[in-house]
């Protein structure tokens, strides 16, 4: 199925909460330069966005591979951290398990997993306890 | 209602992308400092009012297309986010006035919550 997609992959440095959204950034402009509708954009950033600051706050980064279909795009989330016990508290929304330290970024109020789910058309989460967490995404355009 | 509009209403501070400030604003405004409740219930591009200032913030409004961030309280973001908000085109304002004071000034100038 990845024949036909443009592939973008970014590795997420865990070290530092501040630079986290880079990658996000970056694609969006790459999605704004292939000439996607704005609401698609913020659609995909948004949901990449979350998912990055979850792997910074979480799993000490991880890599963000990013298929863009004409279509649709895909993005895919893997990190090799502690993984999610129960996936299903932490979809709830304002469940978090996030250090105090994050809440005075903004972040931190369990609102990332349900803004993942709530931006895109599909989303499924694998994770393995103490082996890592992959996070699939796919937005359909309009 | 143009951003210099905004900007007179709350005797505000222009930091950066002065040069979109006789442009037409948005009607709405959201105000929070929990920048996932920003991503979780803005939808269309409004003005963000914050007393949080980081990097986080402005990557914040930039995911969401957002034109204009209004720091409350008095507070001055570092150099390098003013730098970030520049390069995404947000133009950032400080006030001297707190989050309920702006919100109610902008509120009874005829802006609206956008969410």
């Amino acid at each position: 199925m990845t024949d036909d997609a443009l592939k973008f992959e970014y590795d997420i440095s865990g070290e530092n909460f501040a630079s986290a959204g880079e990658a996000t950034m970056r694609i969006k402009k790459e999605l704004r330069s292939l000439g996607f509708s704005p609401t698609l954009i913020r659609r995909c950033s948004v949901a990449m966005y979350e998912g990055e600051i979850n792997m910074v706050i979480h799993a000490n980064g991880g890599v963000a591979t990013v298929l863009v279909y004409p279509d649709a795009i895909e993005i895919i989330l893997e990190d090799h951290g502690p993984g999610i016990p129960d996936i299903n508290l932490a979809m709830q929304e304002g469940y978090s398990t996030a250090p105090d330290a994050i809440r005075s970024f903004g972040f931190g109020a369990g609102m990332g997993l349900p803004n993942m789910k709530k931006y895109t058309d599909e989303m499924r989460i694998e994770s393995e306890l103490n082996k890592g967490t992959t996070v699939y995404m796919k937005i359909n355009a309009e | 209602m143009k951003f210099e509009q905004i900007r007179q209403i709350l005797n505000a501070q222009v930091l950066c992308c002065e040069e979109i400030m006789e442009d037409e604003a948005s009607t709405e405004a959201y105000a929070s400092d929990m920048m996932s409740d920003v991503l979780a219930f803005v939808t269309d591009q409004t003005v963000l009012l914050t007393g949080l200032v980081n990097e986080q913030v402005i990557r914040t409004a930039a995911m969401l297309d957002m034109h204009c961030i209004i720091i409350v309280r008095g507070k001055q973001p570092t150099p390098g986010m003013i730098q970030l908000a520049r390069q995404n085109g947000i133009a950032m304002l400080t006030t001297g006035f707190n989050l309920f004071e702006s919100c109610g000034k902008l509120y009874s100038s005829g802006m609206r919550e956008g969410g």
